[in-house]
This record gives C-alpha cells, sequence and structure tokens, in this order.
C-alpha cells in the first residue's frame, strides 16, 4: 500500500518535462473533478469554474488509501483552494497539497494547462 | 545555559516538554529527553484504537519533527541505566554519559504481573505498550489458524482490563475477563453500577468471571487454561494480564532517592524528590502517600515541575488531587467523580438504576441536601460535566436534588443552571486545566468569538474534547452578555443560519448554488454549504440531485452510497419492507449477475454492495426495468417507513399497519431533509415496527392512531414523542406532513428531529401549537408545500439512467476505458468483502 503512495510526487511547474494530453475541457463538470489515467498513475483533476482555474493532484486519499479524491466536493478554506475527501471529509489544499483539517502527509499536485480546451497535466520524468 | 534532562517520553513526560517549551525562552535551557521505547511519546489512554486502525502515528502525542522544531535533543530506545547524583550525570544503556542541572524523572509505570504460577507461559502477555499488542495480535493470529473458535482471557477487570478486553475482541478471540473482586471497576463503581456495566458488557459478547483468584496457569510451554480452584477451570488459548501498575522507580532506589514503602519516589507539592536538583512526575511520583493512574494529576504535575525549575514557586500540586473520570469504555459511558462511594453517615444518596437499558446514576448529597459530595454514572454521563462542575465548586443544589439526574419532571425547578453560573475559577477544561474566567475572557477581551478560536488560543477541548459543549455554550452566552448576536451560521461563505438561507432561497427565488454564492454569500463554497443548500433546493423545488450534481454529497452525487473501498452500495425502495417473491428474485439474479454482496438492512430492505461506479447505471437499468425505483438509502431524505406485519395477518393487531406504512412511505418517497428521516409503523401497542425510534411513527390502538414524533437510534437514542392520540389516518398524516415540513424549513444542517426538538424553545408543546393549534398561521401553507412536493416526485435514478448526459459521468476515468484496479476483494461466507485497510 504504501508503495502507491510512493508513485505520487508532486511536481513544481517549472520542473515539467512532459504534458500529457488527457482530455477534452468538456468532459470535467464544473466546480467538479473527474480521473484521468496517465500510465499507472490516478489523476484527479479539477474544474475549478468559480475561480477560473485547474487543479491536478493524485486521486489517491492518504488516509485509508482510497482511489477517490476526484469525486470530492471542491471548494476554499479562507482563500486556501481546497478538495474534501468523499470518505472521510479530510480536506487538501489544491495548491500545495497540504492536509488542512488534520496531520496526514501532503497528498502530490501536479501542474495543469489547458490548450485548444483540451486539459494537460503536467510530468517530469 | 542550564541543562534539563528528562528521563521517560511517555504522555506525562512529554506533556512535560510541551509545558517547558512553551514558557522557556530559546536558548536559556538545554532539553535531553530519553525514551526507552523505540516510538516517539503516544497516547496510551487510546491503545485500543490501535486495532481500529492499525495506524501507531495517529496515538503519537507530537510528531518527531516537533521535538527538532522545539531544539530537544531526543533519544529513543535509549534506557537511562544510572544516576550519579554527586557529579549530577546520567549513563545510558549504551555507556554514554550527559551532565544535568535538573533531572525529571518521568519513567511511569510496568504492568503488574502476579506471583501465579506459570506466568512465564508462551501466550501469557501484558497490555502496556505498542510493542505490547503487536505481541499479542502475532500469537492471536497464530492461534487463529489452529483454533477454531479461540478464547482469551484477561485478567484483572478494571479499567485497563477491559479496554484489554476490546482489544483481544477486536482480534477475533472470545474475551473473558477475570476479576479477584466480587465486581468490575472495584475502584470506580459500586456493587450495583458494577453489576449494570457488566450486563452491559456480556450483552456485547464479553465473559465475565468474578471473585475468582487464580491459583495457576496451565499448559505445557504454553498456556491452555486457567485454574482458579479445584475443578474449577477456564480452558483460553491466550492470557492478558492486567492486573495494575507498579512505578518504574528503580533508578530512583538505585540513586538514594526516598522511596515509598510500596514503592514509588516521595515528592513534596512541589514534585521534588529528597535531592533538590530532581523532580519526579506522572506515575513513579509518590504524592500524599498516593500513585495517581491518571492522565490529567500527571499532566498537572507536569506544570508544577516545569514552573518550579524555571523559578516560579508559587506554582504547587493542590492538596487534594481530584480523580474524577469519564470513559467510554467498549462504547459505554462509565464516570465516577468526587466521593462515589460514601457511608450513609455522611450524606444520602440518590439512585436510578434501569436495567434493561444500562443506565445507573448514583449522587452523594451532603445531609443538608446542599452539598453534591460525588456519584457515579453508567450507560448515559452527558451530565458528567455539569455535576462535577457542581462538586468541584460547591455550588447550591436546586431543591429536588434528584433531578440532577432524572431531569426537570415538570414544575418550575429547573434542574441546571446555565454554564455561565459557575464561578470564574472552575476548571472547565481538566486536561489544559483552562477556566471558566479565562475563556469568558478569552472571547471579551481578545475577541475569540468561536470554539476554534478559544481553543487556538487557550487550547481548552485540545485533550479529551470532552469539555467541547459546555466550552460551545460559553461562548456562546459570552457573546450573548455582551449584546452580539450569536449568528448561528453555516459556515464562511454564508453568514446565515440554515432557516435563514432557505427563506432567501424562496423569497428570491434563487436557482443555483453560484447565484446563491453571489447574492448573499462570499467566496466559492465548501464542502459544508454546498450540500447543505443542495438540501434548501430540493425542499423548495423538488429537483433532484442529477441537476446541480457537484454541489451534492458524494452519495447523492452519484445517487449510491460510497462504501470502504470507494465501491458503492445499491438500494431499490421495498415500501414497508413488503415484497413480492417475484421481487425478490429479480434482485437475486441481478446481485448475482453483477456479483454484490447482499445484506437485508435494518430497515426492511435489501442492500447490495461493491457496485463499481460504471456498473451503478446498469444495475439501475434492470432494476427499474423489474419496475423498481430509487430508495434513496443515500440522500439525506425519507429512508423508509418500517412496519409489522398489522391486523392482516397478526391475531394481536388494532388496524392494517402495513397498508398505511405503504402508503405513508410512498407519500413521503423522495423527500429531502436535513438530516434523514425514518418512520415506523406499529399495528398494536407491542410496537413490533419500533415506530417510537424513528422520526415519526404510528401506533395502531383502540379507536385511531397514536402519532409520535422526534425520535431516533444511533448515538444517542431518544424515543419519540406523544404528538397527537387516537386520531383517524387522515388526521395522523396531515400532522406528521406539516410536522415535517416545519422541521425541514426550520432545522440546521445535519441535525435530526430529536436534536432539533431538544433546541426548539417550548419543546413537544409548541410543535403541538403549530401543527394542531396552527398557533403561526401557517398550517395551510405547509399543508400545500408538502403537497406540492408529494405530486413532483420522481425517481432520480430512472432520469439518470435515461438521460445520456447524466449516464456518462458513471465512469472512473475520463480519458480510458478500464476501471479502478485499486479495488480489491476478498471472500467472505461464500460473499465478498473489500479487502481490509492497512
Amino acid at each position: 500500500m504504501i508503495s502507491i503512495l510512493n508513485t505520487y510526487e508532486a511536481v513544481e511547474p517549472e520542473k515539467v518535462s512532459l504534458w500529457f494530453k488527457a482530455a477534452p475541457v468538456e468532459k470535467f463538470p464544473k466546480n467538479g473533478g473527474a480521473c484521468v489515467k496517465y500510465k499507472g498513475m490516478q489523476i484527479a483533476v479539477f474544474n475549478f469554474t468559480r475561480e477560473g482555474t485547474w487543479y491536478a493532484c493524485q486521486n489517491l486519499c492518504p488516509h485509508k488509501m482510497e482511489m477517490v479524491l476526484s469525486r470530492g466536493m471542491v471548494g476554499e478554506d479562507q482563500g486556501e483552494p481546497k478538495v474534501a475527501c468523499p470518505l472521510h471529509k479530510n480536506s487538501f489544499s489544491l495548491k500545495t497539497g497540504k492536509h488542512l483539517n488534520g496531520d496526514l502527509s501532503s497528498i502530490a499536485t501536479y501542474p495543469v494547462k489547458i490548450e485548444d480546451d483540451f486539459v494537460y497535466i503536467g510530468f517530469s520524468e | 545555559m542550564k541543562t534539563v534532562i528528562v528521563v521517560g517520553n511517555g504522555m506525562v513526560g512529554y506533556k512535560f516538554c510541551e509545558k517547558f517549551v512553551a514558557k522557556v525562552d530559546q536558548g536559556s535551557f538545554k532539553l535531553i529527553v530519553f525514551g526507552e521505547e523505540p516510538r516517539v511519546a503516544y497516547d496510551r489512554v487510546h491503545l485500543s484504537e490501535y486495532f481500529e486502525n492499525g495506524d501507531a502515528e495517529r496515538l503519537s502525542m507530537a510528531p518527531r519533527e516537533w521535538y527538532q522544531e522545539n531544539n530537544i535533543e531526543l533519544y529513543t530506545n535509549e534506557r537511562v541505566t544510572d544516576i550519579h547524583r554527586n557529579s549530577k550525570t546520567i549513563t545510558t544503556l549504551s555507556e554514554k554519559t550527559y551532565n544535568y542541572d535538573y533531572l525529571v524523572l518521568a519513567t511511569g509505570s510496568s504492568p503488574f504481573v502476579p506471583q501465579i504460577n506459570g506466568v512465564d507461559k508462551d501466550g501469557v502477555f501484558v497490555y502496556r505498550t505498542i510493542e505490547d499488542l503487536e505481541d499479542t495480535l502475532s500469537y492471536a493470529d497464530k492461534i487463529k489458524k489452529t483454533v477454531k473458535k479461540p478464547k482469551a482471557a484477561i485478567l484483572g477487570g478494571g479499567l485497563l482490563g477491559l479496554e484489554a478486553a476490546k482489544a483481544v475482541m477486536d482480534m477475533g478471540m472470545e474475551p473473558h475477563v477475570v476479576e479477584f473482586a466480587p465486581k468490575l471497576m472495584p475502584r470506580q463503581l459500586d456493587t450495583r453500577s458494577s453489576k449494570v456495566l457488566q450486563v452491559k458488557l456480556e450483552s456485547m459478547g464479553i465473559n465475565i468471571h468474578l471473585s475468582k483468584a487464580t491459583n495457576q496457569i496451565l499448559g505445557n510451554g504454553h498456556v491452555i487454561g486457567m485454574e482458579f480452584g479445584e475443578d474449577d477451570v477456564l480452558n483460553v488459548d491466550m492470557l492478558v494480564i492486567s492486573a495494575g501498575i507498579r512505578p518504574r522507580d528503580e533508578l530512583g532506589k538505585s540513586c538514594g532517592l526516598k522511596m515509598g514503602t510500596r514503592g514509588g519516589i516521595v515528592v513534596d507539592n512541589k514534585m521534588r524528590t529528597s535531592d533538590p536538583s530532581i523532580f519526579a512526575i506522572g506515575e513513579i511520583a509518590l504524592y500524599n502517600q498516593m500513585i495517581y493512574g491518571l492522565v490529567a494529576p500527571g499532566y498537572e504535575m507536569a506544570g508544577v515541575a516545569v514552573d518550579q525549575i524555571l523559578g516560579i514557586e508559587e506554582t504547587v500540586m493542590a492538596a487534594e488531587i481530584d480523580m474524577s473520570t469519564k470513559l467510554k469504555l467498549i462504547g459505554v459511558d462509565v464516570a465516577s467523580f468526587g466521593t462515589p462511594f460514601m457511608p450513609a453517615e455522611k450524606g444520602h444518596s440518590i439512585i436510578f438504576e434501569n436495567k434493561t437499558e444500562s443506565l445507573y446514576k448514583r449522587i452523594n448529597v451532603s445531609h443538608d441536601g446542599k452539598r453534591l459530595l460525588g456519584g457515579i454514572l453508567v450507560g448515559d454521563a452527558k451530565d458528567y460535566n455539569m455535576l462535577l462542575q457542581m462538586y468541584l465548586n460547591e455550588m447550591p443544589l436546586p431543591k429536588n436534588p434528584e433531578n440532577l439526574i432524572l431531569g426537570s419532571r415538570g414544575g418550575e425547578d429547573v434542574s441546571f443552571g446555565s454554564a455561565m453560573d459557575l464561578p470564574d475559577t472552575a476548571v472547565v477544561c481538566s486536561c489544559e486545566a483552562v477556566t471558566k474566567g479565562q475563556i469568558c475572557c478569552s472571547v471579551k477581551d481578545d475577541g475569540n468569538e468561536s470554539v476554534k478560536a478559544i481553543s487556538k488560543a487557550t487550547k481548552a477541548t485540545t485533550g479529551c474534547g470532552g469539555c467541547k459543549p459546555m466550552v460551545d455554550d460559553l461562548v456562546k452566552e459570552t457573546l450573548k452578555s455582551l449584546g452580539k448576536v450569536v449568528k448561528e451560521s453555516i459556515c464562511e461563505h454564508f453568514e446565515y443560519s440554515r432557516q435563514e438561507l432557505y427563506d432567501l432561497v424562496k423569497l428570491r427565488k434563487i436557482e443555483d448554488y453560484d447565484s446563491l454564492l453571489d447574492e448573499v454569500g462570499k467566496g466559492h463554497g465548501c464542502e459544508v454549504c454546498k450540500p447543505a443548500v443542495a438540501s434548501i433546493f430540493a425542499s423548495i423545488y423538488n429537483e433532484t440531485a442529477n441537476r446541480q450534481a457537484t454541489i451534492q454529497d458524494t452519495n447523492d452525487r452519484y445517487l449510491a452510497n460510497i462504501q470502504r473501498n470507494g465501491t458503492y452500495s445499491v438500494v431499490p425502495r421495498v415500501a414497508a419492507g413488503e415484497i413480492t417473491p417475484k421481487q425478490l428474485l429479480a434482485i437475486g439474479r441481478i446481485a448475482q449477475k453483477y456479483d454484490l454482496y447482499t445484506k437485508i438492512t435494518g430497515g426492511q430492505r435489501i442492500d447490495m454492495f461493491g457496485a463499481q461506479l460504471h456498473e451503478l447505471p446498469l444495475i439501475w437499468e434492470e432494476l427499474i426495468a423489474e419496475g423498481f425505483e430509487t430508495g434513496q438509502a443515500y440522500g439525506k431524505s425519507l429512508r423508509t417507513v418500517k412496519s409489522c406485519v398489522g391486523s392482516t395477518w397478526c391475531r394481536y393487531g388494532m388496524d392494517e399497519s402495513v397498508t398505511f406504512a405503504i402508503d405513508i412511505e410512498n407519500r413521503y418517497k423522495g423527500i429531502r431533509s436535513p438530516h434523514k428521516i425514518k418512520g415506523g409503523v406499529s399495528g398494536c401497542i407491542r410496537e413490533c415496527a419500533e415506530a417510537r425510534n424513528k422520526d415519526f411513527g404510528f401506533i395502531a390502538v383502540e379507536g385511531g392512531w397514536n402519532v409520535y414524533i422526534c425520535g431516533n437510534g444511533g448515538a444517542n437514542p431518544q424515543h419519540a414523542q406523544l404528538l397527537a392520540e387516537k386520531v383517524d389516518k387522515i388526521t395522523a398524516t396531515k400532522y406528521v406532513d406539516r410536522f415535517l415540513m416545519y422541521y425541514i424549513q426550520t432545522a440546521p444542517p445535519l441535525t435530526r428531529t430529536a436534536a432539533w426538538l431538544d433546541k426548539l424553545e417550548g419543546g413537544i408543546d409548541y410543535v403541538k401549537d403549530v401543527v394542531i393549534n396552527d398557533c403561526l398561521g401557517i398550517a395551510e401553507q405547509l399543508d400545500s408545500e408538502m403537497q406540492y412536493l408529494v405530486d413532483t416526485y420522481k425517481c432520480e435514478w430512472k432520469e439518470a439512467v435515461e438521460n445520456p448526459e447524466i449516464r456518462s459521468r458513471y465512469t472512473h476515468f475520463v480519458n480510458a476505458e478500464e476501471t479502478d484496479d485499486n479495488i480489491e476483494f476478498v471472500s467472505l461466507r461464500e460473499q465478498k468483502m473489500p479487502k481490509a485497510w492497512v
């Protein structure tokens, strides 16, 4: 199980070496998320329409190691964009991946860009 | 720079460090800590939780980095072996030497293992550290492979022993508690309360053997049984000893500190030992000739030692230490305070006992009836905080002190005053020693106007959390006294209560979450306000969860209940539990086709577990084709109306309960509400449908139906209260229509009807006034609003499977056809279950 967690490492925007063309924009619900498969990984992508921003992070919640974060509700806590895990409402910052209402380990976040109505996720490899 | 060495990294040792670094300027002291265990200090009190989550990290008091951040040198797995008082040095097992200016001994205690023949056999364990638990667990795993129904005994029926019993039960073994005394928890409980606890624990599957002196432990090499007397043998496969504690005082003894005759290092009220440079705190400190095995006095000792080292000499230990405790033992509340047992010449006792509900309450009152001296609570300890405060602060008692445990039963005499009646010196949070005065000042002077802010500023509620309701009351009352309006706002995005938001939505005819946020809220919303607002839209417009899917809680978003491994369960409606053989066959066929785990629910229907996201529309398509519709088991909405078989079959039945229940369930199906709602209909007063356990219930009696409202099971069971007697079906339905609609419009988010009624001024009498006498003049409006909801019902699963856009939401990946390969099932009694969490 721990080995699954280790497959997800945050990618800084300047370290991106590969932009993965994930899916068309309309596949992602407004102010909600969907899950993208890339190699063996599951990446949750959020279309934060109210902010006009996109975020991506691991789909795996580090609490009980379930692939569910993409089904969580997005929101904001004192201006910090976040996603709340649907299983136990653990909230993680979509910017930094930090656990906001407890001290679980941070989740990995990934850069997202939109080009020609397509969603791209940044990886470094 | 002076050096303080702390020997022992347990809960009290940690608390010393926490208090020390909070008070001392960085750089003026060096703090070195030695712990013998491999882990950093953890919460031993909640050790049995280690079984629930298997996560040792979660128990830790602070992560290792905390010690680094605070410049504390921490050496775990390093035992201090000698103290050299002349040179003020210590040496460790790895033969390193350290100098100290002050030495703090916090080595705690070890389990007491009685000298019984055979205690050295394999399979005999103690219950103290995570390592002990791990050893026990791996032995239990081994045993379970060879023995079919393995048994484990726990020697000792005290607090820790019962915790250990819970732990072995969680390991899948049959627990047997063996106690020498004639009762459980002999130190805290009197004979009758102990019996109440015993009956309750036995009903949960814990076997209890009292008045048993163990002669020897049987077995060749490994334990196979315990022998008490002649021909009195208990066969067991494992034994956990929890027969009390002994202070780990060997360091004190070997360096010649003054010791108690039965162990423990003697300290004065400054926590100083016979050597003024050496302090002892926690379970090794012998204070007033007593060892205190509770966390709260240990923490207080840590605070005294910190202040003494820093030269604040007026901080000393109180002459009398309060040993009051409240805990949840295997889910049962147990509390005792003050003098729990009291001889008759000192005062009189008021005792309430209800064996069928496992309740026991005792208070001891002085002869003049003016002071509370102590008491015991088993089964329900919600009054503990207030009783403890009355005892600690010697507050005057009400005229009828029995109201303190029985509640006010009519008349003027109110049982409890408000928390504001407490004196300022009253300690509200005993874990962190925060007084009422400090909390109120923090609200008034520092502007900390929420429980969250108070807990940040004063640390109150951060320990066991038991004082939270009281702190909440204090904050609200203080704000009120300042003339500030206490806003019951639902979250940071809406400064309105749910009721206010409900009215705003209705008045302004707002239909979208985003518009509501723009018009009356701020920011971008969160997981608290989104589902609350979704519920309001549903109650006003009867819109299904499909239209604004991303503001729904996950269960509503996918119209199914998310389960442990991220799969979902499926529950079709089976109104009143009446189902035809043909429908049963259809469910069976579909469950088999999709390999679902099936179980009958408490609400008389069938739950099918283990469906993956993409399977949900396929399953529902088939169910709908068979005539089923959604059961809304996932929603904060009407669940089921449970019924008994009624007068159609039952020889006692007074009326047709099934028919009525079906009509009612179909009437309210699909209605969303602040929390889930359940109903029940019983055909006679034998009440087989448990209607008084529900948010609304009907019971057939001679001459009509009795109507009950606001009951629930769950964590705080409450019986429903009588709303109307002997009314016909139409009137009964009308009253419940109005009651439900009124509840839906006025309750805060996620508040069941019982909790709503508790907070409603005027209580059940006021509801009667609104619903029956129409004192607010809204009855007609409530009727028509309910009728609108009834008339506009549609099955949201039918909507979902027939609409390609909604249907397309049910895929795990947006860019691949595959399904989630992280989901693993294992087999269980010829079905499947999710692979357990690590």
